[in-house]
């Protein structure tokens, strides 16, 4: 069995196959700021409250602070149902939402975590089967505790090795995205085996990072086998292991030793490119932070080619942690005073600019270095911007240099 | 299935592939930014921005492969639904944006003859309780959606299944 199968099997209290559809207990259900008013609406159309109030979270992080009077009253909503039905709420400026429930807990090995956001394929960083869906979908899950789910079939990436200087999971991450397609992992998880060093070398942070990235190949979940740090600070269940008998859609292996830092180019995640391909275009923005990227690692991986130096003239930076809790070991650690020194601006821990809501939305023509998991048109703001996804390291490259750079000059 | 259509003519929009759900609804304009009364004004609002004011209920979207990628915001879908959507007929879609279809009631088929022969402004009558559409002259198959899916599409969406039975359409 895959790990995917090995979640659900355990679920549906039997063994199942991909293709099979169940209706399984969920552990926990997951739904943020912008999503939560339309869940309420399905609550009040079911007449129903949640039954496990314990296993569902609400974060505000999607526009937090509201961005308008709008935003504001459907917050204030949100609010009000939390304390009414006392599910757990988390308030603006705790986080980005996969983060926070990953830093709380909620995510554990062989859990299922369903959440209103696409990259709650993020869980299976510590071997959780994550997915994401729409607030229907989360509505049916908080009010009768369970959903729906096709059995995916699998596809295996393995990494191998150790990243050369300045390449990071980000990196690695693109190449996955970039070698299956935005649509070759549709309807199936991806199981990320990390071995020959590579379950060293990525952390719980950098696994996160693969987790999220799998969606953008179409993932209903990504699965990181439990290794390294992950079996030294969280119980994983005997169950929870890779059968021999695993059979998988499709196999993929990526060196981490001979990879080099990628770029996704504007308008599709899938669009990777090597640096030196797009060398040398000015940046008039750059942004450090979401899901993907907004950890600490992220942030003194930053502030290393920060250190010193300064934000290029005519380029702005944005850094946003993904937490309170990074904002605050940021803080504790230099982290902070050194983004901040070099010109960099720092913004309320959540999602930010990300899907181009607020604190700092793209104009027409502006070119965008981001550490997110999109670039779609019009994703950060104007329709013409052009986002550009790239490591928290070359980002911050693109910064200080006021373009984005080449490869020698972020992995030498 | 009780989204009763009658088989008159219908104009289709055609899309190519990897049609994301920021070009279904950029999430600047998700209702909570704009408002629950008007955010259906901006579907397609960078992709095609005359599409909103011209599209009519029943009119057809035809797209490549994976339609609906990216984010899980089922106010894309629900923008199409408050237009007027009741089929689309695409070569794949994404996971997300399947469900949300099948939750709001609006019914995913799946065709690539279809999507090989409609072109953008065609005119096509199609029926989705019998799941046969016409495009010049000639009479298309759809394929309907899994059993469990049907069941739901049925009743109207996954949604008005739940509510009137309690529970989830049966898996066996």
């Amino acid at each position: 069995m895959t790990l995917a199968q090995a979640i659900l099997s355990h679920k549906a209290g039997r063994p199942v196959q991909p293709g099979e559809l169940v209706v399984v207990e969920v552990d926990h259900a997951m739904t943020i700021d912008s999503i939560v008013p339309t869940v309420i609406d399905r609550l009040e159309e079911l007449g129903a409250e949640p039954r496990h109030p314990e296993r569902v979270s609400l974060v505000y992080d999607h526009v937090a602070p509201a961005a308008n009077v709008n935003v504001a009253e459907a917050q204030r909503r949100g609010r009000e149902w939390a304390r009414r039905t006392g599910v757990n709420f988390y308030e603006v400026g705790r986080g980005v939402c996969h983060q926070v429930l990953i830093e709380e807990g909620v995510a554990q090995p062989g859990t299922l975590i369903v959440g209103s956001d696409s990259h709650s394929t993020s869980y299976g960083a510590v071997g959780a089967f994550g997915t994401g869906m729409g607030a229907t979908d989360i509505a049916l899950a908080i009010a009768s505790g369970r959903t729906w789910l096709r059995v995916p079939e699998s596809v295996k990436v393995t990494f191998r090795g150790r990243p050369r200087p300045g390449v990071s999971a980000k990196d690695a991450a693109l190449e996955m995205v970039g070698r299956l397609g935005a649509d070759g992992a549709t309807y199936m998880a991806v199981e990320i085996h990390l071995e020959d060093g590579a379950e060293r070398a990525f952390g719980r942070s950098e696994r996160i990072t693969l987790a999220n990235l799998a969606m953008e190949a179409g993932a209903k979940a990504g699965i990181v086998v439990p290794s390294g740090e992950i079996l030294e600070h969280y119980d994983v269940p005997g169950w929870l292991r890779v059968g021999e008998d695993a059979a998988y859609a499709r196999e993929l292996e990526i060196d981490l030793g001979t990879l080099a830092p990628r770029l996704a180019a504007p308008f599709y995640v899938d669009n990777v490119h090597g640096l030196d391909d797009q060398a040398g275009a000015e940046v008039d923005f750059v942004f450090v932070g979401t899901c993907t990227n907004g950890r600490i690692e992220d942030l003194r991986a930053a502030a290393e080619v920060l250190r010193g130096r300064r934000v290029a003239p005519g380029t702005r930076m944005l850094v946003v942690p993904a937490s309170s809790q990074v904002l605050k070991q940021a803080m504790e650690e230099g982290v902070l005073q050194t983004l901040v020194e070099a010109g960099a601006t720092i913004g309320t821990p959540g999602c930010g600019p990300c899907m181009g809501r607020h604190m700092g939305v793209a104009a027409s023509g502006e070119r965008v270095v981001s550490t997110a998991n999109r670039n779609f048109k019009g994703r950060m703001g104007a329709a013409d911007a052009e986002v550009f996804l790239a490591s928290p390291r070359t980002a911050a490259l693109a910064a200080v240099l006021g373009r984005i750079p080449g490869e020698e000059e972020v992995a030498p | 299935m009780t989204t009763h259509h009658a088989p008159r003519t219908h104009r289709v929009w055609k899309f190519g592939d990897d049609v994301n759900t920021d070009d279904v609804l950029p999430g600047k304009y998700a209702p909570f930014m704009v408002g629950e009364d008007v955010f259906q004004n901006y579907a397609f609002a960078h992709l095609r921005p005359e599409f909103a004011g011209a599209y009519r209920p029943g009119d057809l979207i035809v797209a490549g492969r994976n339609l609906g990628l990216g984010s899980s915001r089922e106010y894309a879908p629900e923008a199409l639904k408050k237009l007027g959507v009741r089929a689309i007929v695409a070569r794949s879609y994404a996971r997300i944006f399947y469900r949300n279809l099948v939750n709001l009631g609006i019914v995913p088929f799946i065709s690539e003859e279809v999507v090989n022969a409609a072109e953008d402004g065609d005119e096509v009558r199609y029926d989705i309780r019998t799941g046969t559409l016409e495009l010049r002259g000639r009479t298309y198959r759809l394929e309907p959606p899994p059993a469990f899916l049907l069941a739901a599409l049925e009743e109207g969406s996954v949604l008005e299944y739940f509510k009137k039975h309690g529970d989830f359409p049966g898996v066996e």
